[in-house]
Order: C-alpha cells, then sequence, then structure tokens
C-alpha cells in the first residue's frame, strides 16, 4: 500500500495536519505567529547543517529550530520588542541558510524542496519520521493540556494552581520545533506557519470550546491536504502551495460565515 | 489560626527593589488591605505569594493545607480563544457542575456558565473569577484590584459580595485595592505599601498615620474636617442613648 507515492504522499499531509492542529490553536491563542516563522525559517539553517555533515536532515533541522525557539523564547522573557527582534531572527536566519546551502558545492540541491516542500517524493522512512513525530507532539500536548491552557488564559492563574508556565512555554516550543521538523519535507520552511496559524483561525467561528477548536482545525487541515494534494495533481501544481491556497480560500468562507453570524456574539 | 507569613521578603526586577523587607501575616477570618499608590509594589506583592515572582531573599511560608484562590488583576481572554464560563472554572482540574453552580452563586453570578467568556460584562467577569477563585473552597483569598473597571454600586456590590465569602467560608482574605473609603470601611486591618511597608494597623490608626497621609497627599485640613465631623456625630450618637 505504502508503494504508491500518492498514499505516501497523503499520509504524510494528514500526519502533519493532525500534529499541526492543537499546537496551531495555542500559537494563535499566544499570538506566537511570528514565533512560528522564526522558527520555521531557522529550519533551513538546520538543512545546510545537515548536509555539511552528512546526518538526517530531520535531526539537524530539530536541532537548529529547537536551538532558534529556545533562544526566541528567553528573549521575549527578557521583554524585548518583540515583533521587530522576531523579524531580524526569522529573515536573517533565513538569508543565512540559503548563503549557507549555496557553498555546499557538489550536492546537487533543490532548494525549491525545502522552501516549499516535496510531498510527492516522501519516502516510507520519511513517513516513519512524520508519524513519529506527529505522535510524539500529541502526546505532549494532550498530556499537559489542561495546564498549557490556563497558562495561556494567565500565567498568574497559572502559578496560583502550583503550574509553572515557564515549563509549559518549553513544552510548546519543543512541540514546535518537532512539527517544524517533520512539516519541512511537506510544506517546507516558508510555509510551515500557514498549516499551523490557517486551520486554527478557520475553525475558530464554529467553536465554542478550546477542544472542538482543535477537533475541527485538524479536520480542516486533513480535508484541504488531501483537496491540495489531489487538485495539484489534477491541475500540476506545486502541492505544498496548493494546500495552503485551499487553506487560504477555506479560511475566508469561514470568515464570511461569521459575519453572518456576528449579531450572535458580540464583543467578540 | 496564622494562615500565611512572609519573613523579611525583597523582590527585585533587574537593579530595582520592588519590595523591600516584607513581613507580614494574616489569620483566618481576617480581611488585610494593601494600599499605595500606582507602581508601589502592591501587585508584586500577591504575585510573590502564589509564586508567580522570584524572590531575591526571604520567606514566604504558608501554613501547609491551606487553599489559596487568586483573582489576578486583569485578564485580557483572546477573542481567539472560545471557552466557556464552566470550561474556564474546570481548568486545570476538572470541576463537578454542581461545585461550579455553587461557586457562581456565591460570586453572585449564577447562570452564566454556559456562556462564552467573551460576552459577559466587566462586572460579570470579576465575578466569574472569584467565582474560579472559590470554587476549592479556598482559606486564603488573594485579590488584586477586583474591582477595577466597575462602577460605584459595581464595586460596592462587590465588597458586599466579599463579606459574604468570608462569613460563608471562614477564609482569610488578603486585597489590593485603590478605594481608600471602602477599604477602611471594609477591611479590619490595613498596611500601607510603597515598596516597604509605611504604616499597618486597623483603618482607624492607619488613617491617622503621618505616612499615610503624606503617601496620599490628604492634607491636614482635610484630616481636621475629618476630625471634627466626628466629633459632631459621636456626642449627639451618646445624647440619643
Amino acid at each position: 500500500m505504502f508503494d504508491d507515492f500518492i498514499v505516501r504522499a497523503s499520509l504524510a499531509g494528514l500526519g502533519v495536519a493532525i500534529a499541526a492542529a492543537p499546537l496551531g490553536c495555542f500559537i494563535v491563542w499566544r499570538r506566537m505567529a511570528f514565533f512560528g516563522d522564526a522558527t520555521a525559517h531557522a529550519a533551513i539553517l538546520g538543512v545546510a547543517l545537515s548536509l555539511t555533515l552528512s546526518m538526517p536532515i530531520f535531526a539537524g533541522v530539530l536541532v537548529v529550530s529547537l536551538l532558534m525557539a529556545l533562544t526566541v523564547a528567553t528573549m521575549s522573557e527578557r521583554g524585548y520588542a518583540m515583533d521587530t527582534l522576531l523579524g531580524v531572527l526569522s529573515h536573517s536566519s533565513l538569508a543565512f541558510g540559503l548563503v549557507a546551502v549555496s557553498f555546499l558545492s557538489g550536492v546537487r540541491l533543490d532548494l525549491m524542496a525545502y522552501l516549499f516542500g516535496d510531498i510527492l517524493s516522501v519516502s516510507t522512512l520519511d513517513l516513519g519520521i512524520i508519524w513519529g513525530g506527529a505522535a510524539l507532539v500529541l502526546i505532549l500536548v494532550g498530556w499537559r493540556w489542561s495546564a498549557l491552557l490556563i497558562s495561556t488564559v494567565n500565567p498568574d492563574l497559572a502559578c496560583a494552581c502550583g503550574i509553572s508556565p515557564k515549563r509549559e512555554k518549553i513544552i510548546l516550543t519543543l512541540s514546535l520545533a518537532v512539527v517544524v521538523a517533520v512539516a519541512i519535507k511537506v510544506v517546507g520552511v516558508l510555509l510551515i506557519t500557514a498549516m499551523l496559524i490557517i486551520p486554527a483561525a478557520t475553525a475558530r467561528p464554529f467553536s465554542r470550546t478550546p477542544e472542538t477548536m482543535a477537533i475541527i482545525a485538524a479536520i480542516i487541515g486533513c480535508g484541504a491536504s488531501l483537496m491540495g494534494l489531489k487538485t495539484s495533481y489534477v491541475m500540476d501544481t506545486p502541492t505544498g502551495p496548493t494546500i495552503v491556497c485551499i487553506l487560504a480560500v477555506l479560511f475566508c468562507v469561514s470568515t464570511v460565515f461569521r459575519c453572518f453570524h456576528r449579531p450572535q456574539q458580540t464583543n467578540a | 489560626m496564622r494562615v500565611l507569613t512572609t519573613k523579611n521578603l525583597f523582590v527585585r526586577f533587574g537593579g530595582n527593589t520592588v519590595l523591600q523587607d516584607i513581613t507580614i501575616h494574616i489569620d483566618r477570618g481576617e480581611i488585610l488591605s494593601i494600599v499605595g499608590p500606582n507602581g508601589s509594589g502592591k501587585s508584586t506583592l500577591l504575585r510573590a505569594l502564589i509564586g508567580a515572582v522570584p524572590h531575591a531573599s526571604g520567606l514566604v511560608e504558608i501554613v501547609s493545607g491551606q487553599i489559596i484562590g487568586y483573582v489576578p488583576q486583569r485578564l485580557n481572554i483572546d477573542h481567539t480563544l472560545p471557552i466557556t464560563v464552566h470550561r474556564f472554572l474546570s481548568l486545570p482540574k476538572r470541576q463537578r457542575q454542581y461545585d461550579m453552580e455553587i461557586a457562581l452563586q456565591q460570586a453572585g453570578v449564577p447562570g452564566v456558565g454556559k456562556q462564552q467568556l467573551s460576552t459577559l460584562s466587566g462586572g460579570q467577569f470579576q465575578r466569574v473569577l472569584l467565582a474560579r477563585a472559590l470554587i476549592e473552597k479556598p482559606n486564603l483569598l488573594l485579590l488584586d484590584e477586583a474591582t477595577q473597571g466597575l462602577d460605584h454600586s459595581g464595586s460596592a456590590d462587590f465588597y458586599r459580595q466579599i463579606e459574604q465569602v468570608r462569613q460563608e467560608l471562614d477564609c482569610a482574605i488578603m486585597m489590593v485595592s485603590h478605594e481608600l473609603h471602602t477599604v477602611m470601611r471594609t477591611s479590619d486591618r490595613v498596611i500601607c505599601l510603597n515598596h516597604s511597608i509605611c504604616c499597618e494597623g486597623s483603618p482607624d490608626v492607619v488613617r491617622v498615620a503621618p505616612e499615610y497621609r503624606l503617601l496620599f497627599g490628604l492634607d491636614d485640613e482635610e484630616m481636621f474636617a475629618n476630625y471634627r465631623h466626628h466629633d459632631l456625630i459621636k456626642p449627639r450618637f451618646e445624647d440619643a442613648i
């Protein structure tokens, strides 16, 4: 069954969509979209590192993304102006990554594959890594769900309940790095944030509790992955960007839906 | 019965000493108010007590087995986060429906359980926060400017609710407040804070303490007026008896 590249691509898309959904919700609730971008862009440096040291791409990306995420998380506590700082870190790591990759002569490297993903070339091993990473993230986020949620609502309330908001933040940071590392093959570094944020934002008008929002986001992400794959196959377009286009269309539909249902949720 | 004590507590942010040598205690059934100007470290003191701010030195001792209920100063629920009042009360520990309804009733907002947090009015929201603090039947309730954003009658209602909570739960209540008049009326003891403790005691003692009057810029004329007012009222009252 895994012999067919379309089947492998579908399973890879579903794995990333399911892992990204709950994490994406937290990124939306905590207004961390830029944070996701910085972590994802640093991944290209991880690609360069992996190729230089000839180790698996997944490992290099995981390490560099994690370092980037921890750096940003630490700096945010020191009270830097976050949007500027993240803009600097995010784009300079992307630029350094691209330059570093260009130094690697002798390696015939399709940079586009890392920037925008190459879901159709997913191997069985890749599939194992993607689903392993997705399972890890789901277990981590599921296990800490309540603690993460109360820390998101208010860190002081979390403290009063004996929960350390700092520890929960590290768990989120770690999960984010894992999702970036597994998603790079599917949508590429430039579009990972879209996979995280758009399903969550699309799910918002249909949800009354945080849990339903995460589940609806997962369903939207899965649907968009499969539809994107099908569309790109039929129309011969790049798969990663096509998936994100489908997500964007779904988001627009959801936003229109919300406009028509505004009267019920004043103040929202 | 003693519920909480701090000994020589210091808190520093960067190079600034925000709290200096704070030694306080609070007993069961007591309402203790912390007053002080903006930026005097009142909120920081409460946050240090719940462990949200690290201490530079000193001790915070909470008698073991005490349950703390904390009502934060301001809470913005991001409108991207859909959450009902019930779900909010059930965080991080799942609570029984019955307990949640009792707590909402005690806080004066029965029946809002199924509403979204983002649709509540300011007063309702403060009361839901109070309900959240009450749900585990605390021995110590910490309120950080709980009436912020409420109008006069709203905040008077809120303080009445607090008084009722004290009677029902027999808990210690420590609150930070801006509203000097209400504080003086509702508290058993007042601590006047400006990074360190300026003066403390019963409301009557603090009201006339020079440190307190200096800190809040109350001039002597007003104090004199106050005295005269008292002098006028008292004899008449006694005459009537």
